[in-house]
Parts: structure tokens; C-alpha cells; sequence
């Protein structure tokens, strides 16, 4: 295997985990750029969009499911905003933050209840099982394709329609001037209700094709619960575009840190200086080091730049 | 409403004395019910039960109590495993069952070396039925700990004899998950593959967050990278099955020498895939003949849709436990940790001792081949996948054994 071909497979690899996580965090960026709300419920909209896909995908097979499983999310995510947070809403954003929070926990023990504490065996389709096209000799699963397919299909989509329809310009108002949009005769409180049950529904689409390419099971809001935060942090607090960014930044981060195996010690031994005899965390290799990368380029953003890489306000 | 609450009063008190007059011998399962594992926590819980139930409840039982296993879910963590432990004690429960993850079996040990110590009347005895951290039978052996899995060096050593033989390796890449286990596999390849094939170049060692990874494509291209033949990993549970569905996907050739690929929905994950590539080191599978466990297994597996029997050293070591407290006569787990000591169980693949030095359990070992099943050497596939295991090598009970650092406290 060339390096070419190691760094373009990691390079695809990488775009993908990032478009897929771009999928989760543009519900979460456009629900928080459009009422001010951090939605710590939003990774568990993601596990419910598995766990309805495969319930769907038992009875009438997966592509209704592709379909019918966001539908759902979104209208479950419209009436938690109708009947649930705005309720909330009246006593400020902490009882907001704190709603939301409280619904994960009871969403996650409603998934134990229904399908119980096992992961679900749901499955990629047939027709998706394969291999797309082979680079050099590493083969490229159809399934993947198809994640970034929907993705991109699905940023455009969102594309289009914030910035070349009516609803979308009106959206675009509230988000900076809720009362002037309200003055004019908009039903503000309606497009609440509509961003947050859309930002939903993308967050179950991306568990439809999350869900059977990784495994479907009660902990997965968790799992993706956190990074999704970082993702909105780094890319500025409600910038779809800035989303966008920090999810390929990140997904290309992540793959690119488990591909390298230099240490602490390695690089202070190309200066010529001796680690060995320090303690073992200069040993341990950027490998290991990948999964709290993430994390660590969220503080340092929130230190450096805290309104996020493009971020429109400081909050 | 005086009434009602005096009918209740009634029933509850039937009910107490309905659960006293069938006593039972409970011991308490302290493994993953939920979570990322949970798949393999409760498969074996159902494993267990229904050891208990065939092998020994509808045989007489112990000294005519049933014996039953009871749920308690540890999530996977090593304080969490505490926390169950004392909820075991409190019920009254004398002994323990415990096998996913060594962080968590060396946690329950300390717990109930102390606890031992300090309620000398109210001992406790752990039986680990798959944490194979060597550890915790050599520099923390402990009494009160028995061990029926042949642990990781044991295992490693049985698989590097079997690659020693095979001339094509020459690049080998191991991956672990990032605890006590991941690293004992690790440590244990590199030393004994430097000793019996120093021409086998080491390519990678990586370990990786355990139950934490979603997506293995990132550790699969640097395999491919490596330029590696084989790969050798002690990973389990989803963490093996997503690895393995990552090297499918990516069209990996190597081969893979493992621990557990033989069931909790590897195999599933395989597929067609796995076909000759895929190697695992284990006491038993279904295509050893063993007329009995093969018919408890098919019973299993039709009982229980869409789990699959595994744990043949769980059987084992449940008639062991019964036949320790029917010799010893009593239930109390100092008499029945004497009675298992250098116990020699004849089972269906021979024999399993149960070592007095370390508490190790011996027994004869298998490596096995993901093959096609043909219905006749490879007579059963694996969870339904048309695929099933043949065997490639077997070790004797002799051969698989180690020595021991242990020095055992002993009460």
C-alpha cells in the first residue's frame, strides 16, 4: 500500500465520519442560531431515528424507513418544542437547558423500555452491501457512498432552501429580529416550533444511516452526545457554515490521529533529546492520544477564539 | 380499604413463605445488562441459567436447592462492579459470577479479599468464568478467586506455537482495546513471537478507547498500510464484530487470529468474509464432537432466538460448582473453594483441573478456522451464517499449561 493510497483512503474515510457528523450538528447549530437554545437532547433525536428505522426496517424493509423514521423524529421533536419547551421557555434558558437535559435521560430509558437494553439488530440493505469502487487495493464500501450521498444532498438541500425560499428568508429574519419578523404578521413562535422539529428530523435521518453502519443500541446518544458539541463550539455557535467546517475538520482529525504512531519521546529523539526515562504519558502515541483530540481543540478554540472558527456572536 | 391493605398484607406474606420453601443457592452475575456490551452481558446471563436449570436442577440440584444465577448489571465498570457487589452482600448472596473485562475482575477481587477478611462468617467466593488477565492468577491470586478460562498467556502461547508453524507470516499487526487485557495480548505476542519466530517483523501495535469506537475503517487502513499479513487481537463483543465488518468493508486480506471471534455476533458481522481468514483460539465450538453439548447447544439456540450458546466453560463450571458443594455438603463458599481446589472434572473434551497452586482452571484447547460448513467436518455453522468452525489444532490439556508466580494467602 502506497502512501498515496493510505492518505486518500484516510482522506475519504475522514469526509465521511465528518459529513455524517455534520448531519447531526446542523439540527443542533440551526436550533441554537434560531432560539438561543443548547439542545442537550439532540443526540438522543439521532438514537431514535435508529431505533424507529429499524423497527420500520423489520416490517416494511429499509428505504420507508429512510423516509418515515425522520418524519416521525421531526414531529416528536415539534411537539416536545410546542408542548414541552416552550413551555419552559417562559422561565429562561436555564430551565430550558435544563429541560432538554432531563428529556435525554428520559428519552434514553424510553428506548430501554420499547427495545430493552441490548443492541437491535439493524441491518444495512442488500442492495447497499458491497463494495462502490476499489482505490489502488482498498475497497470502498457502497454503504458509505451512500452516507455521504444523502449528506450532501442534505446540505444543499438546507442550502437551498435558508437561502432561496420564502420560508428560509423569513427563518433568516427571526433568527436576528424575532420581534420585527412578528410585527410584520409572522407566527414566530410556529417557525420555533418548524426549525426545531427540521433540526430533529436531520438528526434522526443521520441515525437511519448512522444507526446500521455502526451499531444501534441505548448508549449511542451518549457516544455522540458530547462530540456533537464540540463540533457546534468549534464551528462557531450557530454557523451552519461553520458546522460544516469543523465537521470535516474534526472527522479528518480523528482518522488522520489513529493513523500516526509518533509519541512525545519520538519527536523530542528527532531533536536529540532522551525521554526514556520520564514518566510513560511521553510515550504514548498520537494514536492513543485520538480520541480526546477533539476535545482538547475544543478548549483551545473556547480559549483562542471563543465565538468558534466562523461563529456570528460571542456566546 | 382496611380490608384490601390486610388482603395485600396476606399476600405478600404468602409470597415470602412460597420463596423460603424452595431455598435456592444464588449465585450473582455482575457482568454488562446494558450499554455497549450489554449483548454479551445478558447472552450469557440466559447461558448460565440454562446451565444451571440442565445440568444441574433437573439432576437433583445441590443437595436438593436449585441453583440460580441473578442479574446484576456492573454497565461494565470496574466501580460500578463494586457497587453490585455490595448489593449481592446485602442480599445475602455468597457467590459471585463475573467474566467481562479484567479491570472489573481485579476490582471484585480486592473487594472480596477485604470483605472476606472483615466478615470472616459471611465469606464470599468469585468464580471467573472469562476475565483472562494472567494477573489475576499469578501476582493477584487470591483464595477466594477461581478462574475457568484458560487465561491470555495460556491462549497466546497456544496460538504463537500454531504460527510458528505457518511460514507465510511475516508481518504481524496487533490491535487491543486500551485496558488490562488489550495489553497483557500485546505484551504477550511481542514476547513470545520474538522468542519462537524472531523473523516475524511486529508492523503495528495500536490500542484503542474499549467500547468506544464506531467506525475501525481509520484502523483498518493503517493496517492495510502496514503492509501486515496477520493481525492478532484480543478484542471482544462489538468491539471485535465492528473491527472485523470495518476489514470486510475495506477489502483487508490479512488473517485474523483471535479470542473471540466465535460467537456474541462475530461471526454475523463476518459473514461470507470471514471465510479462511478468520481464526479463534477457544475450549470448545460446535463442531467438536461432543454429543451432549452439541444437543444442549441446538436447545439453547432454538430456546432462545437470535442468541447463541458460547460458553462452554460456563457448563464446566457450573457442574464443577455443584459437584464442589454436593462433596463438601454445605454451601458455604470456604468448604466449597476447598472442594474445587485440584478438583479433576471429566468433561466432553476430556478433562478440566482446576490447578490448587493458582486456582486455574486446565483444559484441553482448540484453534479453529472459519470455514464453510459442509454438514459433515464442519457440521454446524455459526449464528445461522452458513459458516462454521473447523478445528486446525488441538492442544491437550498437558501442553496448555503454564507456571504460576502465585502465592496463595490461604485462610
Amino acid at each position: 500500500m502506497s502512501n498515496l493510497e493510505f492518505i486518500l483512503v484516510t482522506l475519504l474515510n475522514g469526509v465521511t465520519y465528518g459529513l455524517l457528523l455534520f448531519m447531526l450538528s446542523s439540527g443542533l447549530t440551526l436550533i441554537f442560531s434560531m432560539m438561543g437554545v443548547l439542545n442537550f437532547a439532540h443526540a438522543s433525536f439521532y438514537m431514535l431515528g435508529a431505533y424507529f428505522a429499524y423497527q420500520i426496517s423489520t416490517w416494511v424493509g429499509f428505504w420507508p424507513g429512510l423516509l418515515v423514521a425522520p418524519l416521525l423524529v421531526g414531529a416528536i421533536g415539534a411537539l416536545v418544542e410546542r408542548y414541552g419547551l416552550r413551555a419552559a421557555h417562559r422561565y429562561g434558558h436555564v430551565a430550558e437547558l435544563l429541560f432538554t437535559f432531563g428529556l435525554a435521560f428520559f428519552m434514553e430509558e424510553i428506548v430501554h423500555l420499547i427495545w430493552g437494553r441490548n443492541s437491535v439488530d439493524y441491518r444495512i440493505p442488500d442492495e447497499l452491501d458491497g463494495t462502490l469502487f476499489t482505490l489502488f487495493s482498498t475497497d470502498f464500501p457502497i454503504y458509505k457512498g451512500f452516507m455521504m450521498g444523502i449528506s450532501v444532498a442534505m446540505l444543499v438541500a438546507l442550502y437551498v432552501m435558508l437561502t432561496r425560499t420564502r420560508v428560509g428568508l423569513i427563518i433568516q429574519a427571526a433568527l436576528t429580529k424575532p420581534d420585527m419578523v412578528e410585527a410584520l404578521g409572522h407566527n414566530v413562535p410556529r417557525i420555533f416550533m418548524l426549525v426545531f422539529g427540521g433540526g430533529s428530523a436531520l438528526a434522526g435521518l443521520a441515525g437511519v444511516i448512522g444507526g446500521n453502519a455502526f451499531v444501534t443500541e441505548p448508549g449511542m446518544a451518549a457516544a455522540v452526545g458530547s462530540i456533537v458539541f464540540v463540533v457546534v463550539v468549534v464551528g462557531g455557535l450557530g454557523s451552519l457554515g461553520g458546522a460544516f467546517v469543523a465537521s470535516i475538520l474534526l472527522g479528518c482529525i480523528q482518522t488522520f490521529s489513529i493513523a500516526m504512531t509518533v509519541s512525545l519521546s519520538d519527536i523530542f529523539a528527532l531533536v536529540g533529546i532522551s525521554l526514556d526515562k520520564t514518566p510513560s504519558i511521553s510515550r504514548l502515541t498520537i494514536t492513543q492520544l485520538a480520541p480526546i483530540l477533539p476535545y482538547l481543540l475544543m478548549v483551545a478554540i473556547l480559549i483562542f477564539r471563543p465565538r468558534g472558527l466562523m461563529g456570528a456572536r460571542e456566546s | 380499604m382496611k380490608k384490601a391493605a390486610f388482603r395485600l398484607t396476606l399476600a405478600a406474606s404468602a409470597v415470602l413463605v412460597a420463596s423460603t420453601a424452595m431455598a435456592q443457592v444464588k449465585i450473582a452475575y455482575i457482568d454488562p445488562l446494558s450499554g455497549f456490551f450489554a449483548n454479551v452481558g445478558s447472552g450469557g446471563l440466559k447461558g448460565m441459567n440454562e446451565a444451571a436449570e440442565v445440568l444441574v436442577n433437573q439432576k437433583g440440584g445441590i443437595m436438593g436447592q436449585k441453583l440460580e444465577f441473578v442479574g446484576f448489571d456492573n454497565k461494565g465498570s470496574p466501580q460500578e462492579s463494586l457497587i453490585q457487589l455490595k448489593a449481592a452482600t446485602d442480599q445475602g448472596i455468597r457467590f459471585i459470577t463475573q467474566g467481562n473485562g479484567s479491570g472489573a475482575a481485579g476490582a471484585l477481587i480486592d473487594a472480596v479479599n477485604k470483605w472476606n477478611a472483615r466478615n470472616p462468617d459471611k465469606t464470599v467466593l468469585f468464580f471467573n468464568y472469562a476475565a483472562v488477565d494472567p494477573d489475576l492468577t499469578n501476582g493477584k491470586c487470591s483464595f477466594w478467586h477461581f478462574r475457568f478460562d484458560a487465561n491470555s498467556d495460556m491462549k497466546m502461547e497456544a496460538i504463537t506455537n500454531y504460527m510458528t508453524d505457518d511460514k507465510k507470516i511475516k508481518k504481524v499487526f496487533i490491535i487491543g482495546q486500551d485496558y488490562a487485557h488489550g495489553h497483557q495480548v500485546a505484551k504477550a505476542t511481542k514476547a513470545m513471537l520474538a522468542k519462537k519466530r524472531p523473523d516475524i517483523k511486529i508492523v503495528g501495535d495500536d490500542l484503542h478507547p474499549i467500547g468506544k469506537v464506531k467506525d475501525f475503517a481509520p484502523y483498518v487502513a493503517k493496517i492495510k498500510a502496514s503492509g501486515a499479513d496477520t493481525v492478532v487481537t484480543g478484542n471482544w463483543g462489538n468491539d471485535l464484530s465492528l473491527l472485523v465488518k470495518a476489514a470486510k468493508d475495506a477489502g483487508l486480506k490479512a488473517k485474523f487470529y483471535t479470542y473471540y471471534a466465535g460467537g456474541l455476533g462475530t461471526p454475523q458481522a463476518m459473514g461470507a468474509a470471514g471465510e479462511g481468514k478468520v481464526l479463534q483460539l477457544t475450549e470448545w465450538h460446535m463442531n467438536v464432537p461432543t454429543k451432549n453439548t452439541e444437543k444442549f447447544a441446538l436447545d439453547f439456540n432454538k430456546k432462545y432466538p437470535g442468541v447463541y450458546f458460547y460458553y462452554y466453560r460456563v457448563n464446566n463450571m457450573v457442574e464443577m460448582i455443584a459437584k464442589a458443594m454436593n462433596t463438601a455438603k454445605s454451601t458455604d463458599p470456604k468448604a466449597v473453594a476447598l472442594a474445587l481446589e485440584d478438583m479433576r472434572f471429566p468433561n466432553e473434551t476430556g478433562e478440566v483441573w482446576m490447578r490448587k497452586s493458582d486456582h486455574q482452571a486446565m483444559q484441553p484447547l482448540y484453534i479453529s478456522i472459519f470455514t464453510k460448513a459442509d454438514g459433515k467436518t464442519v457440521k454446524h455453522d455459526s449464528e445461522g451464517t452458513g459458516y462454521g468452525w473447523k478445528t486446525v489444532a488441538s492442544i491437550t490439556q498437558r501442553d496448555s499449561q503454564l507456571p504460576t508466580t502465585c502465592i496463595m494467602e490461604r485462610p
